[in-house]
């Protein structure tokens, strides 16, 4: 009896976690992604102690339109504030509606997702009618029609982003979830007499839960460049507020002279893009063996 | 036979369109009812006394329930009728159609592109697999996906109207106009095609029946045109009908980069100015040309997969 204890633990250790993180570890261009991405959170964590958030917003009208030098590494704008620290700045509105987007709209999604795909029937077909017809009004559209209504801000493009989202992760998930409850162990499960609550919570979502966290981290990319396009609409964070979206449409008329105000912000969003998609593709391949071939 | 039944299938399709847009109305109503604003307040603005607020509203019918305004609207719009807007107090749905041929033909261009660009890149890539070709698609696909559509227009902009002066930057009056739009909203879309394309041709490729073909002494290219890229095509023509929606979406902004007097430009500045009518006027008309797309997109799918044709001939 003794001697089993250690064994299982052993085993125990060797979890799925580690597993995907082994896999992942092995895959450079993702691990790249992710290092950037830890380097953006921290700017974003610290971004004081790099600049002062007041420089973001402090004017200097002898300063205006300046382009990279050691004083002002990214330039300044029309109205000569220092772009860097608007950028560094900028990056808390970006992740926080990115990311705050997603996590709100799976946990939605996944509610409605988990329902129909676990019991199926009517509730099943209720659901995917309605969103499917929700789906026919595009999504830029649909999260533009929500701000007009509920009025533009930081909040409000976060709720609209969210919504509108809810549709296409609920399809994800339920398509996850129904792979998972074919399975022979959940019936199994069902045979013991297990209680619904404790097979979805205990059987499936941890079994589901890889395509969902892959589409999650993919999404976020996506989250942050329309939350940028609804800034740069002038739907988002209004101004004097620091964000790359509303930079880029301020930028945007002063670009001839001055190009540098659209080129950072812009490369800003792109850098933040591109490092959680590239760690999504990395998650995608370490949760899914087969596709490496 | 078998085209008999496809056609009720066309006709049953046709019908569903009918209560889809209901609900779709349903939708756009419910959240525009959400807008705190009313129709007097925002038309008479800083003039307007509550009273004449009051007064205005119940002459615009906006002191009923909403679930009255919503049947009210529908009974006007069977009769081509999407009301008259707050700010310029014309006519919704005329506003539309003279705005709508921009963005059509823009999100029309932008999908056949994508779609032009996305396969044939998406098949170089997998018969090449670790290819040179496969590399460098796989990179830009990446990039493209991580891009903002409007940053990468305003660069392009930068390059190919300022430096080099090749093409213009605002308006559609020629078809040199047209480029520097279809191309921005286009590219983004052809990255997941071509990756689509890519994933669905690997796993054709490796079918019995293309190992048949090739076995039979059949030429490769006639192996891949013939035999793999029909059966590998099927499931990127719903993603590009599926597309199609966020296209229209990304019209909005391409839009409004370039100046161009489509529906997207008219949404948001009626948004801005909020102009409930219009805004419900253009989402509900999006909308709807958006599931007509679709419609069309599922009729075609049902044509190239025999399987589908097979479905309805045993019913």
């Amino acid at each position: 009896m003794k001697a089993e204890k250690p064994l299982t633990k052993k085993y125990r250790k060797k979890s799925r976690l580690k597993d995907i993180w082994q896999r992942m570890r092995r895959n450079r261009i993702a691990m790249a992604g992710f290092f950037v991405f830890v380097l953006i959170l921290l700017c974003t964590i610290f971004a004081d102690l790099l600049v002062a958030y007041p420089k973001a917003l402090e004017q200097n009208m002898g300063e205006r339109y300046l382009t990279p030098s050691a004083a002002h590494w990214f330039g300044t704008d029309l109205y000569g504030r220092d772009i860097f620290a608007r950028v560094i700045h900028g990056t808390r509105n970006s992740l926080l509606m990115g990311i705050g987007a997603v996590f709100v709209g799976i946990t939605l999604g996944g509610l409605l997702g988990s329902v129909a795909g676990f019991f199926g029937g009517r509730a099943d077909m209720i659901i995917m009618r309605v969103l499917d017809t929700v789906m026919c009004i595009p999504f830029m559209l649909m999260a533009l029609a929500i701000v007009a209504a509920l009025g533009t801000g930081l909040v409000n493009v976060l709720i609209a982003l969210m919504l509108a989202m809810v549709p296409y992760y609920t399809r994800v998930i339920r398509s996850a979830i129904l792979n998972v409850v074919e399975m022979d162990f959940i019936e199994a499960a069902r045979a013991c007499g297990t209680p619904n609550r404790y097979i979805i919570i205990k059987h499936v979502l941890p079994n589901a839960i890889g395509p969902i966290i892959v589409q999650a981290t993919m999404s976020i990319g996506n989250m942050i460049i329309s939350a940028a396009a609804m800034s740069f609409l002038g739907m988002g964070i209004q101004p004097p507020d620091p964000e790359w979206g509303s930079m880029l449409s301020e930028g945007r008329e002063y670009m001839f002279s001055a190009p540098h105000m659209v080129i950072f912000p812009g490369l800003a969003i792109t850098v933040t893009a591109l490092s959680v998609n590239l760690m999504g593709d990395g998650l995608r391949d370490a949760l899914d063996p087969r596709l490496r071939e | 036979m078998g085209d008999e039944r496809l056609g009720r299938y066309i006709i049953r399709r046709v019908l569903l369109l009918v209560p889809m847009l209901f609900v779709i109305i349903f939708i756009v109503f419910g959240i525009m009812s959400l807008t705190p604003n009313n129709p007097g307040a925002v038309m008479l603005g800083l003039r307007g006394t509550p009273e004449a607020i009051t007064a205005l509203n119940h002459e615009l019918g906006y002191d009923r329930p909403v679930l009255v305004r919503y049947a009210d609207y529908i009974v006007h719009l069977a009769q081509g009728d999407m009301g008259t807007s707050y700010i310029t107090g014309r006519n919704v749905f005329s506003e539309i159609v003279q705005r709508f041929p921009a963005t059509a033909k823009l999100a029309l261009l932008s999908v056949l592109t994508a779609a032009v660009i996305g396969v044939l890149l998406g098949i170089l890539a997998a018969v090449r697999q670790y290819g040179i070709f496969d590399m460098i698609g796989t990179a830009a696909a990446m990039f493209t996906a991580s891009m903002p559509g409007f940053w990468f227009a305003l660069i392009a902009i930068l390059v190919f109207s300022l430096r080099l002066r090749w093409l213009p930057s605002n308006g559609l009056d020629s078809w040199k106009h047209y480029i520097l739009p279809t191309l921005m909203l286009a590219l983004p879309e052809a990255a997941g095609i071509m990756r689509l394309t890519r994933t669905t041709m690997l796993e054709t490729i490796r079918q019995d029946y293309i190992r048949t073909a090739r076995s039979k002494g059949q030429t490769e290219r006639r192996v891949i045109f013939r035999h793999a890229l029909k059966n590998a095509l099927l499931p990127v023509v719903t993603v590009i009908g599926m597309d199609f929606g966020w296209l229209l979406g990304g019209a909005v902004v391409i839009e409004q980069v370039f100046s161009i007097n489509g529906v997207g430009k008219l949404i948001i500045e009626a948004i801005r100015m909020k102009d409930v009518p219009q805004v419900t006027g253009c989402a509900v008309f999006m909308a709807f040309f958006f599931i007509l797309v679709m419609l069309v997109v599922d009729i075609l799918y049902a044509y190239i997969d025999p399987r589908i044709k097979v479905r309805y001939q045993r019913r």
